[in-house]
This record gives structure tokens, C-alpha cells and sequence, in this order.
């Protein structure tokens, strides 16, 4: 089974200190932290799609960033195909980035605009040497044939402002499998689309990570997404991972309070439905200093009293890979 | 009964170095008092255009070209300027922008800010009471009235959509436009937000369009639906008719791309195609490029736009009236 596993992360943290003034600093005492991820484990199985899902301020991109080891954790393991990469060298982790890619989420500042698509697409495999220019244009055409942007040649001599966002958006999914990595992440990939290109995007990037059996995590704060997208969802709130199961138990059958809210506040697209139903007050509150014990107490409409407070839940294993950080769950 | 806001054959262009963006091409639509309708579409395809022409605020090199716009028995096209910020803009018809709650000014509280927009159209107005009633603005939309000195950093991403909304609200207005007013914000507080929109549409008998590309939305909160595509009005009813027996192949394609989160898990569709430039539209039926049940008829004919059944409009060659 664990020979299976791609990436594991354990007790992960990353701590952005926060900037203060001179006398700030003097007057406080001590340095302060945006505890954007704070001590978070999963595992993400060979050709396995991850939700990474919360709302804004809930690290689900700086958990992205870090695996990739683009930002440096603070404490915590990365362990990529069974070794420990999180000590690496940025230059053992350079021929290591050959295998993990990520696609990020603006389309518009995510390619250089002097640059051609085929440049473009086909600089990660001049940096990674693999192949001699020749080589290197036919992987491009290739790929650009694969995200259905046809014909390649024409393609592959133009600059990123003469395309449109969705054709933008596949170069960038184009630059990212292009090295046949093994582990990709996507943070919020369509978000900036039309809603009638959307899925278009979805529908290549998804036939990528089949074919070429790639392990991917998909970050997104759309719940409905994430739900036909992913085979696995893990819930992030203020740095922690609330409830992790398979999407389809996630949905149908949500233990945490805060699924269950995010799960309430996503509108459902069919007027017979429940209309605008209770939603949980108030917004997710400063990473900063994060609420004691569990961090979803203050807005929680399941609060048990003074054990969330003071007590921080861990996540356990509830039902059989349905995980989950509540207290209401704690006797089990 | 009269409706409220009758647009008639509205036609909105851009003029631009390269020539006319056909923004708005001829639509017709009605909204009674209480009504709420969501207007939706994808990027361009001239909603935030409409909602603009409506509250005359178009930008200068904008122009309506034809058609009518009467509200409330006036035709608000043709009213000098004048009369339009005295009478009718924030009055009768108050907006909610997209992104709004960076359209607060940073320099002066919320309150200041509640009390310029009533005292500008009610300048008889004492202070005193302008404060008052900009309090009570602040606890209709769910904000404690103390906070009424705070400035707009000390509030959320939320309460300030919040302060957005009461502001719009503060000289009582017939006719909410609410432009994407979730778009920006978590999906939790998107609902918080929504949810208020709808509470006070009920509770001040408010006229109201939702403006939003979010169809999911405008079926949790609307009455009646309106697809634009490409400048066009394409389909219009009920939100149960346009969801449930949708006509159009545009509206069709559009509901099937998104993800009900309660359906069985399946591939989200996609509509083939970009939409078009607005430079050059496309002859016919603007939608016959992507459209999958395209005829030769749609490349050169333009549908008309008929009534199927009471109350349920479309604009499609397929669709016999």
C-alpha cells in the first residue's frame, strides 16, 4: 500500500512572520506569525486527484506552494516517492521539479507576454535537458495538439495576448505536463474562465492526468467542482484540515460542522430546490492569531461549550477514510 | 397590470477606435413592482451594459442607440441629465456594483458615506437626521449602527458589500440592480450576503435585478430569469421554466456547465467555441458559430423573439411559436 503513496506530508507548517515596525517590535516583545498552514498530514496516492477546498485565508495555495517546495515550509516533512525532500537543495530540487509542475491560476500573469507559446511551453525542457532543440519542438507541437490547440504550428509562433483566456489557460496546462511530470498542482485553474470555457479546460486538463496517470492536487474554494472533479476532499480551515474523505461521502455525508456550512452555502443550480437556507455567521476570522482550541468555535453552530475552546480536536478516522477534527466526534 | 421597468428594443453601442461594440442589441424586457430577475451571461455579453443604460451612467463613448427604457410611465432615455440625478438615480433606481466594497471611499467612514448619498438627494435633510437614518440603514443590513464611525478598513470584505447595500438603500429606492454583488466574496459570505438581498427585497416590496454569471444564484433568489448572449436576449421566463424546459441551445449549454454539487458525479459539459467579438458579430443568430443544432436558416436570418408560452420567451429558429 504505501509504495502506492507519491506524496506524504507530515506535521506540515509554514508561519509567514509578519513585518513590523521598529517600535512595534519593542512594544510587543515577541514576533508575530500568519499561521497560514499549521501542522497538517495527508497522503496523496499514484494517480490520485486531491480537493484541496476552504475559503480564502484557509492555506489551501500555500499548501500548494509548499509541497512544491516553491515556498520553504517551516517545520514539517515532505516526502516525495518515499524521500525526504524537505531539506533539498534547490539544486537536487531542480532536477527533481521535472516530476512536480503546477498550474496556477491566472492565465493573464502566469505566461511571460514576450515570450512565444512554443518558448514558452518549451522552456521547462530546455532547463530540464531533455532533448536538443529538434526534440524539444516536436514535444511542444505535441502537447499543443493534446491541449486541442490546432493547428500546433500556428500556435506555437504566436504571443500570449493574441489568445483568449481559455486558450491561454491550456498553454499553461500545456507547460505543465509537457515534462510528464508525476505529480501536478492545480490552484483554482478555472476560476478566472467563463463559465462556458470552464469546462473545456477541466475537460483537458482531466484527460492529461488519466492518460498519463498523473497524481494531482486540485485546489479550488468551489465545492461543487471539487466534488465531480476529485476522487478524495480535504476541508481547510485557518491552516488545518478539517474533514478529509472520499468526495462523494464528503457530500453526501459531512461530519464537520464547517463542511456541512460550506456544503449549505453553495447554490444549487435547480429552482426546485431548498432556496437560500441558514448560513453560519461571520467571517473566517485573522490567521494571525487563530481562536483557541478548535478554530471553527467561533462561528460554530454545533459548539459543545468550554472542551472547543480549550481542547484542539485531532483529525481521526471516524468511518473507514472519512477523517475528521470535531469534537462531537470525540468519544469514538 | 403596468410593469414597472418596460425596455423596449434596447440597443447599446460602444464607439472605439475600430468602430461600434454592439453591446446591446434590441432587447425588450419587462420587470413588475416586487419582481426579481436575474439577468445572466457569460463575460461581454452586455448585462453590466444593460444594468448602465438603465441607470443612465454609461461612460461617454457609450451610446443608446434605439429603444426605449420606461420606468415607472417615463421614458428615462430622453430625460435631461438633470433630472435623472435628481430624481430618478439612488431615488428610484439604486445599484450595487461589482466589487463594490472597494468602491468605498478609504478616507471617510462608512457613515459619512451613508449620509453624503441621502443628504445629496435629499438635501432638506438635517445631519442629524441623515445620521439617524443611516444607522438604522446599518442595522436593516445586519451591522451593529456603533460601527457607524468605523472607516471601511476596519470592516470585512463582507460588511462592507454590507455597507454597499444599505448605502444603495438609503434614499428608498423602487429598483435594486445588484451587479455580481457575490462574486468577490467567500462562498459562505457570498450566501450571507445574497440572503440579506433577498430578506430586504421582501421586506421593502423592492424591485430587483440580479446581475451575475452564477446561474446557481439566480435560482436560488430570483422569480425570473433573463440569458443574454452576445448583446442579445435570448431566452427569458420563470426560473422553473428556464431551468427545467429551457429552449434555447445557448441556455441549455450554459445550465448543463454547471456542476450541480448533489448530482451524480458526471462530466461537466462544455459549449464549444468562444463567444464572439462584438466588433463584428456574427449574421443570423448570433449564437449559430457554437451552436450544435445550427440550420442554414440561423446563418443568415436573425430569430425572432417570441413568446412560446405565457410568459416564456426565446429567440431560436428551432423554437416554432
Amino acid at each position: 500500500m504505501s509504495n502506492n503513496i507519491i506524496l506524504s506530508v507530515r506535521n506540515l507548517r509554514k508561519w509567514f512572520p509578519v513585518r513590523l515596525g521598529f517600535f512595534q517590535s519593542l512594544l510587543k516583545g515577541k514576533k508575530l506569525f500568519v499561521k497560514a498552514v499549521d501542522g497538517i498530514n495527508f497522503d496523496l496516492k499514484a494517480g490520485e486527484i486531491l480537493g484541496l477546498v476552504g475559503e480564502s485565508g484557509s492555506g489551501k495555495t500555500t499548501t500548494g506552494r509548499v509541497v512544491l517546495r516553491l515556498i520553504e515550509p517551516t517545520t514539517g516533512k515532505i516526502i516525495f516517492k518515499g524521500k525526504d525532500i524537505t531539506n533539498l537543495s534547490q539544486k537536487d530540487m531542480r532536477s527533481l521539479r521535472r516530476k512536480m509542475q503546477i498550474i496556477f491560476q491566472d492565465p493573464y500573469e502566469s505566461l511571460n507576454p514576450k515570450m512565444l507559446i512554443g518558448d514558452i511551453i518549451g522552456e521547462p525542457l530546455r532547463i530540464q535537458r531533455m532533448g536538443d532543440p529538434s526534440e524539444i519542438e516536436e514535444k511542444v507541437l505535441k502537447i499543443l495538439e493534446e491541449v486541442d490547440l490546432v493547428p500546433p504550428e500556428e500556435f506555437f509562433y504566436r504571443y500570449p495576448h493574441e489568445l483568449s483566456g481559455g486558450q491561454r489557460q491550456r498553454v499553461a496546462v500545456a507547460r505543465a505536463f509537457v515534462v510528464e511530470p508525476e505529480f501536478v498542482v492545480a490552484d483554482e485553474p478555472v476560476s478566472m474562465l467563463d463559465v462556458s470555457i470552464r469546462a473545456s479546460v477541466l475537460k483537458i486538463m482531466l484527460n492529461l492526468v488519466k492518460e498519463k496517470n498523473v497524481s494531482f492536487i486540485y485546489i479550488t474554494h468551489d465545492l461543487a467542482l471539487a466534488r465531480h472533479i476529485c476522487d478524495r476532499i480535504a476541508v481547510m480551515y485557518l491552516g488545518k484540515i478539517m474533514e478529509k474523505s472520499s468526495s462523494d461521502d464528503l457530500v453526501k455525508n459531512p461530519l464537520h460542522p464547517y463542511t456541512e456550512a460550506l456544503l449549505q452555502a453553495v447554490p444549487v443550480p435547480d429552482p426546485t430546490a431548498k432556496r437560500i437556507k441558514v448560513v453560519i455567521k461571520g467571517e473566517i476570522p485573522s490567521p494571525i492569531n487563530p481562536p483557541s482550541g478548535c478554530r471553527f468555535h467561533t462561528r460554530c453552530p454545533k459548539y459543545l461549550g468550554d472542551i472547543c475552546r480549550e481542547k484542539e480536536p485531532q483529525l481521526v478516522e471516524v468511518e473507514k477514510g472519512h477523517f475528521v477534527a470535531c469534537h462531537l466526534y470525540g468519544e469514538k | 397590470m403596468k410593469p414597472l421597468l418596460d425596455i423596449n428594443d434596447l440597443t447599446v453601442y460602444y464607439k472605439i477606435l475600430r468602430g461600434y461594440v454592439k453591446a446591446v442589441e434590441g432587447v425588450n424586457l419587462q420587470l413588475r413592482k416586487g419582481e426579481t430577475l436575474g439577468l445572466a451571461g457569460e463575460s461581454g455579453c452586455g448585462k453590466t451594459t444593460m444594468a448602465l443604460s438603465i441607470m443612465r451612467l454609461l461612460p461617454p463613448n457609450g451610446r443608446i442607440v434605439r429603444g426605449k427604457i420606461i420606468f415607472d410611465g417615463e421614458d428615462i432615455t430622453t430625460l435631461p441629465e438633470d433630472r435623472v440625478r435628481k430624481e430618478i438615480r439612488w431615488k428610484k433606481i439604486a445599484i450595487v456594483f461589482q466589487g463594490a466594497m472597494n468602491a468605498l471611499n478609504p478616507v471617510y467612514s462608512i457613515g459619512e458615506q451613508i449620509i453624503e448619498a441621502i443628504r445629496f438627494h435629499e438635501p432638506e435633510v438635517h445631519k442629524d437626521e441623515a445620521l439617524e437614518r443611516a444607522k438604522k440603514l446599518l442595522e436593516l443590513v445586519g451591522i451593529d449602527p456603533s460601527r457607524v464611525d468605523n472607516y471601511p478598513h476596519e470592516f470585512s470584505g463582507g460588511m462592507r458589500q454590507r455597507a454597499m447595500i444599505a448605502m444603495a438603500l438609503a434614499c428608498n429606492p423602487k429598483l435594486l440592480i445588484a451587479d455580481e454583488p457575490g462574486t468577490a466574496l467567500d462562498v459562505i459570505v457570498q450566501a450571507q450576503v445574497l440572503k440579506l438581498i433577498v430578506e430586504l427585497q421582501k421586506k421593502l416590496n423592492l424591485s430587483l435585478i440580479l446581475i451575475t454569471h452564477d446561474l446557481s444564484i439566480i435560482s436560488e433568489t430570483c422569480e425570473k430569469a433573463a440569458i443574454m448572449y452576445a448583446g442579445k436576449l435570448v431566452e427569458y421566463g420563470s426560473v422553473y421554466k428556464i431551468f427545467k424546459e429551457p429552449l434555447h441551445p445557448y441556455t441549455q449549454g450554459l445550465i448543463a456547465s454547471f456542476p450541480d454539487i448533489y448530482a451524480p458525479k458526471a462530466e461537466i459539459k462544455s459549449i464549444e467555441g468562444q463567444p464572439p467579438d462584438l466588433l463584428n458579430p456574427p449574421s443570423g443568430c448570433r449564437f449559430h458559430p457554437r451552436c450544435q443544432y445550427a440550420m442554414d436558416i440561423c446563418r443568415v436570418k436573425e430569430p425572432p423573439y417570441v413568446e412560446v408560452e405565457k410568459e416564456h420567451f426565446v429567440a431560436c429558429h428551432l423554437v416554432k411559436s
